[in-house]
């Protein structure tokens, strides 16, 4: 009797301890809304809110400072935006060679070839883009600096084309094999049914993958840091040094910007903004990727 | 059939042929290139020896003895914690509300973009909880960063083990816990390490959650406690990258190796061990 009332105990101990470990996960979330709330509260009882949001100068490190938003949003649409170019069309057509052509053997290795793209640490890719890419495309491209967007925008874009091709892969797998054999039935041509049948039903999960991609590349940092250049600038040419929302976080503590200073708070009003457009995103993949296994 | 599939289908079978080729022909290029720059500075000297101006004489030995610190830290919070999280959810939790929770949590935490990590690291564990710019507040933040992955890989171990065993042994008057420890546990371990070291490698990588945490980019020590500033390979690659001597690129060319065989040797092991748990499977 005694030991079972021990064991009990114990066992309501176990349960509390494995709890514990659990709610790790959602003192961390709570921890990060936290710190960038609190910090972001802060930041915007010396910068107005319209100044954020008006303003087109990003120059917090300057002597005449700006805290204009748009530069470091711009930098990171550019940069996103040349990483999907690159990751979608790619990805897309891969995902159909590995759902539709490949043969078993070929797939077997290709595919967890493709995985290791995501797997290579993004300080990896960013001396590629910086050492590599660039001078490539400085010879086929006139007035193209040392620090652009394009070179790690594209070199982004393969290291985000594995989630595309994976997510869509499971999506175009998911169509059923009946519309298929109809739209043969029908008479239609390969590449009709492909691309009229198929691609048009997993088009909520394709469109999902490529959410998710964006949200990735939207935060991946390193690449961005070391080859796009570090100078918060208005503009949507590819060619020119600019700086992205992530970049600017790593230049700030790169430097010794003493804590409590709005330059500090600057790093959690730009995480912030960060955190709410990634986290959007993500809810939104998410969101159609439900809609498709339920419709299954 | 193939005979008399039409011109156009045969080219749109190539282009998407080449479509997934040739990002594997970039990886290809990618660690060639590195590889042609950095192989000429890898020596037992540039193991063993301090940063220094000097391209030449400069080393990895701080930032290799702090990715060890790091990541060993780092499993020894990730580890028992992500576990417990799984064992939680799979063998307690059940369809509760509050599973669900921690559930949704938990994948939208792996959405969370990593130097968002290192703002939490630097308002929590640096500043907050006051352990500075060390090497217990980088691990730590690492810990919060791979414990999504953790977790799931650990959960998915858990899973397959076969229900029939838990059962046999609770009907053989064992406890929960009993159960846990000495059934459950076991089977799953092979999973679960497999789990542990792709996290371990994914951490080994990490830059930015690092720097925006206060790890150094010159250090001329080897830390030798927990409490101790740092740097790791990742950062001091980083620095070299941000030179605009040809000298010192060469240098990171070669800490860009050295990472590289690093995760390469992890994830075969990995791969290993999974291939063994495939081959218990039933």
């Amino acid at each position: 009797m005694n030991r079972t009332t021990a064991s009990t105990g114990f066992e309501r101990a176990v349960y509390a301890a494995l709890l514990s470990c659990a709610l790790v996960s959602i003192v961390t979330t709570v921890g990060i809304l936290y710190v960038l709330a609190s910090e972001t509260v802060a930041f915007f009882t010396e910068v107005s809110l319209s100044e954020f949001l008006l303003d087109t100068q990003w120059t917090p490190l300057f002597a005449d400072k700006h805290f204009g938003i748009w530069p470091l949003v711009a930098g990171t649409a550019l940069t996103s935006s040349v990483a999907i170019a690159t990751a979608v069309p790619l990805g897309l057509l891969s995902a159909i060679y590995m759902s539709e052509f490949a043969p078993r053997r070929l797939r077997a290795v290709l595919k967890p070839g493709l995985e290791i793209l995501a797997g290579v640490p993004t300080i990896v890719y960013g001396y590629f883009a910086l050492v590599v890419v660039t001078p490539v495309l400085q010879a086929w491209i006139p007035d193209m600096a040392g620090f652009n967007a394009l070179s790690p925008g594209i070199v982004m874009g393969i290291m985000i084309l594995p989630m595309v091709s994976s997510l869509s892969e499971d999506a175009i797998a998911a169509v059923p094999a009946t519309l298929r054999e109809g739209a043969y039935a029908l008479g239609a041509t390969e590449l009709a049914t492909i691309f009229r049948v198929v691609l048009p039903a997993a088009s909520s999960g394709i469109v999902a993958s490529v959410i998710l991609a964006l949200s990735r590349a939207i935060g991946e940092t390193m690449i961005v840091a070391i080859a796009a250049g570090q100078q918060a600038r208005f503009t949507l040419d590819p060619r020119v040094p600019i700086e992205t929302m992530t970049a600017y976080i790593v230049q700030i503590s790169m430097g010794d910007t003493p804590t409590g200073t709005l330059e500090y708070r600057t790093i959690f009003a730009v995480g912030s903004v960060l955190f709410v457009l990634t986290f959007a995103m993500n809810y939104l993949s998410h969101k159609l990727r439900r809609r498709l296994t339920l419709a299954e | 059939m193939s005979a008399r599939r039409r011109p156009s289908e045969r080219l749109f079978r190539l282009v998407c042929l080449a479509a997934t080729a040739g990002p594997l022909g970039v990886l290809a290029w990618l660690v060639g290139d590195t590889l042609v720059d950095g192989i000429d500075r890898l020596s037992w000297s540039f193991l063993a020896s301090y940063p220094s101006r000097h391209a030449e004489q400069a080393g990895i030995l701080p930032a290799v003895a702090g990715s060890l610190w790091l990541i060993v830290t780092t499993a020894l919070i990730a580890l028992p914690i992500g576990v417990g999280a799984a064992l939680f959810l799979e063998e307690y939790g059940g369809r509760s509300r509050l599973a669900r929770i921690i559930e949704i949590n938990i994948a939208n935490l792996a959405g969370v973009p990593s130097v968002l990590y290192g703002l939490l690291g630097l308002g929590i564990f640096v500043r907050t909880l006051g352990l500075g710019r060390s090497v217990i507040a980088g691990a730590a933040t690492l810990a919060l960063l791979v414990l999504p992955i953790v977790i799931l890989a650990s959960r998915e171990a858990l899973r397959t083990v076969p229900d029939g065993l838990r059962e046999a042994s609770y009907a053989l008057g064992a406890t929960t816990f009993q159960t846990l420890r000495h059934v459950v546990l076991p089977m799953a371990l092979p999973g679960i390490l497999t789990g542990a070291i792709l996290a371990i490698s994914r951490a080994i990588g990490e830059t930015a959650p690092l720097i925006v945490v206060g790890a150094l980019s010159y250090v001329t020590f080897v830390p030798d406690a927990l409490d101790a500033p740092f740097t790791a390979l990742p950062i001091q690659i980083y620095n070299w990258v941000s030179r605009p001597q040809e000298a010192f690129l060469k240098n990171a060319a070669a800490g860009i190796i050295v990472l590289l065989a690093t995760m390469l040797v992890l994830n075969a092991a990995a791969v290993l061990l999974r291939h063994r748990l495939d081959a218990r499977k039933p």
